[in-house]
């Protein structure tokens, strides 16, 4: 049963397993540094549908079947589904796993919503209330434009510090039990709005950082441990700002240099000189590809030993914006440790 | 906030103005090119003067719905926004955008939404700009 410790984090003392994931995306994301790490690439942004809002559910239904199939499993043996995407009402996830008959716990954590389902699966599957439970989300470049931005075709120039939402999704499926060498979920550390009055809707970065450096100093005040304790501190999806701020808060907060430690799902799954992506990729999609594909089978293998996965959200709403309000945002943190 | 300013890198100003200027000036010229050639086939200055704009309308409509238009925007910025083909491209790409939620509350509907605020209050300057003539030309006899 999960303990807590210290404040706010949770210790999950059964190790729920993440048995396997699944990360399917777009054309641009598979001409970045990770595409061959990927299940699926997608030549096509439409995957042959009619909308944006169907081709994302799509992908969002693939990451959750190519994760269950590598599993051994079949979507009868999932107890619970924790889904959720950027689209108005989670339609990408609802869409998307209406077919499969999963109990569906929709969730809204905006590019945090990955390390939220993973943290809440964890919790599940410790608590044996789930035997496998699985998270997953998508996001897709053409659908978020549509929704929080201008329409594809419209001629607008992108500030520097703006970030391009990847088009994909990813999937994992955490087990109560599994093999003793898959890698497990230490801890999960629910995090807390922030908000230091960032207004600049093309500057999620900067609004983001603050919450993830306060995330990070939680969970290791709680835990008493330090970067040196971890191989990877992985935010997503902070960009280039995002990372560049957490990396100096965490140094004027805590006097601790997390660069050696630190990378961003933001800066990876793009090129950011070759691409053409300004200050990095970001949407839920993007630290659910980079997490249940690269980092996964790094896991896997052994080569990280430890990683704090950090999912920061911008909990941003186009009226919100327009009503001259700042941009709250959330850090959710998973601890996820090789079985190696 | 200070450090996040610092953290976030200005667009490059001097870039974008060089770019800006070369594409828009490029635009105008071609422009006054379509007023040439207008004028050498015989029509009369007061159509040219409707069918120069309605070209390069026309023309940014097409470019627009070919998913070229943004990408010449990306770089040229005001140059393309500034002219007629602004207006355009505002118009026809939120119309190609929301095809998919029908022509009635989806083209019909959204086609307006990033051009909407211009025509209303285009319209409304020029009407206020029309009062305040027709008073100054009663009281001066103009």
């Amino acid at each position: 049963m999960a303990q807590r410790q210290g404040r706010f984090v949770l210790k999950l003392p059964n190790k729920p397993k993440i048995l396997a994931t699944a990360a399917v995306v777009g054309p641009k994301e598979a001409e970045g540094p990770h595409g061959p790490d990927f299940d699926n690439c997608h030549s096509d942004d439409y995957v042959g549908q009619e909308t944006w809002e169907k081709a994302e559910s799509v992908i969002h239904k693939e990451a959750i079947e190519r994760a269950i199939n590598k599993a051994g499993l079949s979507p009868l043996d999932i107890d619970m589904v924790f889904a959720g995407d950027l689209l108005d009402q989670e339609i990408a996830s609802t869409l998307g796993i209406r077919e499969l008959n999963i109990p569906f716990v929709g969730l809204f954590g905006a590019c945090s919503t990955m390390a939220l389902g993973l943290a809440l699966a964890g919790l599940m599957a410790d608590t044996h209330a789930a035997n496998y439970a699985v998270a997953s989300t998508s996001s897709h470049f053409c659908s978020a434009e549509k929704q929080f931005r201008y329409p594809l075709a419209y001629g607008a120039q992108r500030s520097t510090t703006a970030q391009r939402t990847v088009t994909g999704a990813g999937a994992a499926v955490v087990a109560a039990n599994g093999p003793k060498r898959a890698p497990y979920i230490d801890a999960v550390f629910l995090g807390r709005i922030r908000d230091l009055g960032i207004k600049d809707a093309a500057n999620m970065g900067a609004a983001m950082a603050p919450a993830a450096a306060t995330t990070i100093i939680d969970f290791m005040h709680d835990t008493g441990t330090t970067a040196d304790d971890y191989d990877l501190i992985l935010t997503g999806d902070l960009g280039k700002v995002g990372s560049t701020l957490v990396r100096e808060l965490m140094l004027t907060r805590e006097n601790m240099d997390i660069s050696k430690v630190h990378n961003d799902c933001g800066m990876m799954i793009f090129d950011l000189e070759k691409q053409d992506v300004h200050a990095g990729g970001s949407g839920c999609g993007c630290s659910a590809a980079i997490l249940c594909s690269y980092i996964y089978k790094e896991l896997e293998k052994g080569n990280l030993k430890s990683v704090l996965f950090v999912g920061t959200g911008a909990l941003m709403s186009p009226t919100l914006t327009q009503q001259g309000e700042t941009i709250p945002s959330i850090a959710h943190a998973v601890l996820i440790r090789s079985g190696c | 906030m200070a450090m996040a300013e610092k953290a976030s890198p200005n667009s490059p100003i001097l870039k974008n103005a060089v770019k800006a200027f070369l594409i828009g000036g490029l635009i105008c010229a071609f422009g006054q090119f379509l007023f040439f050639i207008y004028e050498k086939w015989g029509i009369d200055e007061e159509t040219v003067r409707s069918l120069v704009p309605t070209t390069i309308i026309a023309i940014t409509a097409v470019l627009t719905g070919l998913g070229w238009f943004d990408d010449i925007a990306k770089h040229a910025g005001a140059g393309t926004l500034v002219p007629i083909t602004g207006f355009a491209n505002a118009v026809v790409s939120p119309a190609v955008e929301y095809q998919t939620e029908g022509r009635i509350l989806g083209t019909g509907a959204k086609m307006f939404t990033i051009a909407g605020p211009v025509i209303v209050y285009g319209c409304g300057t020029a009407t206020l700009y029309g009062v305040i003539y027709y008073i100054c030309s009663m009281f001066l006899g103009a």
